[in-house]
């Protein structure tokens, strides 16, 4: 495990990383976890809150029975334990977004225990990532600082709202596995619908928990469990995308790697990721207030389970991004790499089936995650969105493999067919790209461009490389037409090859 | 677990409310006797009883997600010391 890659050059020598990640997910619902309030975005303020929200005198909270669904759906898809019988707790602490003076969470009883995630690593091979435990909870209000110099503003319409907050075990050893560990759950999330991923609305967000330790001493802490191996860690808040994670980790290493190298040592600290300044400060506010006071909620009872209902809901998953993995793998002969891009996207997994049936599958594949990826990503569009039917990748695509377009004509083909000019047999059709396989017409191209290049045709004997000029010219005076396989043959016949 | 006036202090700013000095000594010296009291129940063997949670034996209720509440600013901010556009607006929060 401890490969180069997990190294720190230091000035005393080399150190590893080592890292957990805490991810809160906004568990997709109607309603908020314990009120009848609406979820949303975009609502004026204070508008999608009741009164059990907003903390009033004797308002009891009761629990949204489609959240704990979706808590369980996301425990099925981390292949995590389902807890039969779970708890809320009270965490205590003032702050002006959290009108009750607590929030509801669940310290000792989660809904979801251990589970694993396999993640794919950017060289292609696969790491797995533990989870510790999911649980459900409140998310706070949201405060706005720049409406008046003096004062702060409160809107608690997200107050209430239902989380799931994922924690990993301390399996992530650099910068890239955490970002790629942070794509695969949400993804997975997103398979579910149980949270619809979007980092740019907050509703997935990460905080990361960074030490730093001894080149080798990771490899103790696995085979001994004890921590002691392991440095003291800081927690690093507010690194809502996945360039902020990569540069809040390279950053907070450095510099623990700096204090520890000075002779210092690290304090157990939360701080806060500044993405203008490209630092992680100490947020010393927050550590006075760490003695949450953790008890059980009184006004909730433990929650309680069936198993059948449990496997109700196992039976009715959708397929997961692994499980599409290997089946794409399977059944339409493409590479780890293929499928891997693939399924980063639900909806283009899907698009890539709807036209690939009957087809050559790589060549759908390669079509639809190059020509239309790249088309849709210059509209910013994601596959959920794409306006290009399925029907017409899959005429393309059957076009090309009965030879009556070439693939280099195919895309110009498939530009016009982008810019809406009808299906790819229509536009082949209207724009006469039907490729030449007509031989007697490639033979009469052939034959003027020998005629006209007579040294050429002498030379090619000596230097077949040469041979490419030629198909060139008559690709040329064909328009770009010709079959190239054909040319090539009728070239080799005339020059004597 | 014996309460001293430090942690009478601290628990007394943890939940925000009001403690003159020569008042933590006597509430440290309450607090001892009403935690002295609540010790005699580990007198009571509980070894494999379930925690009792409700006085009636009933499982959680729980709701079903349509949005029934909401909409209602004016109540929400009814109660707030300060209020503008709709927010509540509290004294400047740094962080």
């Amino acid at each position: 495990m401890s490969d180069n890659k997990t190294l720190i050059k230091g000035r005393t020598g080399d150190w590893e990383i080592v890292m957990g990640l805490e991810i809160h997910a906004q568990v997709a619902s109607k309603a908020k976890l314990f009120s009848g309030a609406a979820v949303g975005f975009g609502a004026g303020p204070n508008e999608q809150v009741s009164l059990v929200d907003a903390g009033f005198p004797g308002m009891l909270p009761t629990l949204n029975k489609h959240c704990v669904e979706q808590a369980v759906k996301s425990g099925l898809g981390l292949k995590a334990q389902i807890n039969l019988k779970s708890q809320f707790d009270r965490k205590n602490y003032f702050y002006p977004d959290l009108p009750t003076g607590y929030q509801i969470s669940q310290l000792y009883h989660p809904i979801v225990g251990e589970g694993v995630v396999e993640v794919e690593a950017e060289d292609g091979s696969f790491f797995n990532v533990g989870i510790e435990r999911l649980h459900l909870e409140q998310d706070a209000g949201k405060l706005i600082h720049d409406l008046s110099p003096t004062e702060s503003y409160v809107d608690l319409n997200r107050a209430g709202t239902a989380l799931m907050e994922i924690v990993s075990r301390p399996d992530i050893r650099t910068p890239e596995e955490a970002v790629a560990y942070v794509k695969k759950i949400r993804t997975i999330l997103i398979y579910l619908g149980t949270c619809d991923g979007d980092m740019d609305k907050g509703n997935l967000r990460a905080d990361v928990n960074v030490s730093v330790c001894r080149a080798g001493n990771y490899a103790k802490f696995k085979e001994t469990g004890d921590f002691g191996f392991l440095g003291t860690r800081c927690e690093i808040k507010n690194v809502n995308s996945f360039r902020f994670i990569s540069q809040a980790i390279n950053y907070e290493a450095r510099r623990q790697i700096e204090i520890l190298e000075d002779g210092g040592s690290i304090i157990q600290e939360t701080r806060l990721y500044d993405p203008t300044a490209g630092e992680t400060r100490s947020m010393r506010s927050k550590e006075e207030a760490m003695d949450y006071r953790y008890f059980p909620d009184p006004d909730l009872l433990p929650l309680e389970l069936e198993q059948a209902w449990i496997d109700e809901i196992k039976a009715n998953l959708p397929e997961l991004p692994d499980e599409k993995r290997r089946r794409l793998m399977a059944d339409y002969g493409l590479s780890q790499y293929d499928a891997v891009v693939l399924i980063s996207e639900q909806a283009k997994a899907d698009y890539f089936e709807a036209a690939a049936k009957g087809r050559d599958a790589k060549l759908v594949s390669n079509w639809v995650t190059n020509e239309v990826s790249a088309r849709l990503a210059a509209d910013g569009k994601d596959f959920s969105e794409n306006p290009l039917p399925a029907a017409h990748v899959a005429q393309l695509v059957e076009l090309i493999e009965t030879n009556v377009i070439s693939s280099k004509i195919a895309k110009e083909v498939f530009d016009y067919v982008w810019n809406g000019e009808g299906s790819p047999a229509e536009v082949v059709e209207k724009h006469g790209l039907k490729q030449v396989t007509d031989t007697g017409a490639i033979e009469k191209a052939v034959d003027d461009i020998i005629a006209a290049n007579p040294d050429k045709a002498a030379a090619v004997a000596e230097k077949p490389q040469a041979l490419g000029w030629f198909v060139g010219q008559v690709m040329k005076a064909t328009g770009g037409k010709a079959n190239p396989a054909a040319v090539n043959d009728i070239l080799k016949s005339k020059l004597g090859l | 677990m014996a309460i001293d006036a430090a942690t009478v202090r601290k628990v007394a700013h943890l939940a925000r409310i009001k403690t003159p000095e020569d008042r933590l000594e006597p509430l440290a010296q309450e607090l001892n006797g009403i935690l002295n009291w609540i010790e005699q129940l580990n007198e009571v063997d509980v070894q494999g009883v379930e925690p009792m949670t409700s006085n009636v034996a009933q499982p959680l209720r729980l709701r079903e997600d349509v949005v029934t509440d909401g909409a209602k600013v004016d109540a929400v901010l009814s109660n707030a010391p300060k209020s503008a556009d709709g927010f509540f607006v509290v004294p400047k929060v740094v962080d």
